[in-house]
């Protein structure tokens, strides 16, 4: 069975029609990148997964919690789906080890000793034990992007939806946040991830994803994809025509 | 006819200058207090609650203070309501200070970024969740310059007080000229002594603006 259930999603702003029905279907383990020029509804599709839009039309679920407007079926999905967005978004008057706690306090209830031991743990795992006591601010883009990370995986999500999550840092800091993202992939997460950096989705990704004008104009493994893309559409997107 | 020496004069005024404070401190807690609950209806998600609270801000700010010392006064006393001085000074001082804190706090609550909402819901947060561990403890940091900024619109507009006979230091300065005949000497003195009060407040309102500017100074 599929982990994450896209059917016939629909979503509107005003009279734009931003999606135009995305069907997509995303079992355990895949790492997905979705590509596409600006405005053809990549992060918009992001965005809906884990509620922070509504839909119009159509359903989605993730391992089996539907997305629904209130509140109880939101955080149900949310505690499944966790997101690393572009601009990092930490809580700058915490340190980075509150950073990650406050969720697991707050939304799980857990005590704060485990919430630390968590939190240390999952720091250790992007490489920024050191930098427990840091604020946010006090930390280079990557970093922070690191941190971001740590705290969503702090939930323990069974999926993770990144938007554009390089596409604020430096050049010389992408990597660092790539090489963490390859990790999780490489220990099975489930990943979703809006993406310009053509040589990680073909390097990682299980499937490729290109999205135009609201609808998924072509998909398909990464091989597939980038050496003989069918349509002219993806053809220009990559620049081969 | 008595003689009367500038330390008669001084006495007499840091006497009712007491009251001055007194009223600054009631007007700006109360006020403070009453913006409190004010803001959460005005950011709430009741459509009622935000459109109320909207209204009596206009109402408030745009209308002289003056205006609204004389209604608490004259007006309750129309219903037959006998209100003494005191009171309605420190009523419509309250209610005055809560529309400007009111819209102060809510411009810094809404100065917190979209991102930072839209991460802590990804967490699994609720709406008080939020507001209690996230945007509050951001927005607080922000508004202490200009609520302690405002503070000294409040020190000055219990001077208006003295109109409806509230006996504090610009009144005080009033009954004392009227016995001295020095109103050169009386009221630079009264003028003195509110910017004794109002001084430290402004500074200390650049103080701590520029140090909560430095520990964020990123965002």
């Amino acid at each position: 069975m599929s982990l994450i259930e896209i059917t016939e999603v629909k979503k509107r702003f005003g009279s734009n029609e931003v999606l135009k029905g995305i069907n997509l279907d995303v079992d355990p383990g895949e790492v997905i990148a979705i590509i596409g020029k600006s405005g053809s509804g990549k992060s918009t599709l992001l965005r809906c997964i884990n509620g922070l839009e509504t839909i119009d039309e159509g359903s989605i679920s993730v391992a089996g919690a539907q997305l629904l407007p209130d509140e109880l079926h939101l955080k149900a999905l949310r505690l499944k789906v966790g997101m690393i967005f572009q601009q990092f978004n930490l809580f700058p008057h915490l340190t980075a080890g509150r950073n990650v706690m406050l969720s697991q306090m707050v939304v799980k209830k857990t005590p704060a000793a485990d919430a630390e031991a968590m939190a240390r743990k999952m720091l250790e795992r992007v490489g920024l034990a050191q930098k427990f006591d840091a604020y946010p601010d006090q930390l280079s883009g990557g970093q922070q992007q690191r941190v971001a990370i740590a705290r969503a995986l702090a939930m323990q999500p069974i999926a993770l939806l990144c938007d554009e999550i390089t596409s604020a840092l430096d050049p010389e800091l992408v990597n660092e946040v790539l090489a963490v993202v390859k990790e999780l992939a490489s220990e099975g997460m489930t990943l979703l991830m809006v993406t310009h950096e053509m040589r990680f989705a073909r390097d990682v990704c299980s499937r490729v994803v290109f999205m135009h004008q609201g609808r998924v104009h072509e998909i398909g493994p990464p091989e597939a994809v980038f050496s003989s893309p069918q349509t002219p559409e993806l053809q220009q997107f990559l620049g081969v025509l | 006819m008595n003689d009367f020496t500038t330390w008669d004069i001084v006495r007499n005024l840091l006497l009712a200058a007491r009251w001055t404070i007194v009223l600054s401190l009631v007007s700006f807690m109360g006020g403070g207090i009453v913006a409190g609950i004010l803001l959460f209806l005005r950011i709430g998600s009741s459509r009622a609650g935000r459109i109320f609270v909207q209204g009596y801000v206009e109402l408030f700010q745009g209308t002289p203070l003056l205006m609204q010392l004389f209604l608490a006064f004259f007006g309750l006393g129309l219903f037959g309501v006998n209100v003494p001085a005191w009171l309605a000074a420190g009523l419509a001082l309250i209610l005055w200070s809560a529309a400007f804190l009111t819209e102060i706090w809510r411009g810094c609550v809404e100065s917190i970024v979209r991102g930072q909402w839209e991460a802590s819901s990804s967490l699994g947060m609720g709406y008080v969740q939020q507001m209690r561990h996230v945007i509050l403890p951001q927005a607080l940091r922000i508004a202490v310059p200009p609520t302690v900024g405002f503070s000294v619109q409040v020190v000055k507009g219990t001077a208006l007080t003295s109109i409806i006979g509230f006996v504090e230091l610009s009144k005080a300065g009033t009954i004392v000229t009227n016995a001295t005949f020095q109103p050169f000497t009386v009221y630079g003195l009264v003028a003195l002594i509110y910017f004794c009060l109002c001084w430290p407040l402004s500074k200390s309102s650049q103080i701590l603006e520029r140090k909560l500017n430095v520990a964020h100074r990123n965002h």
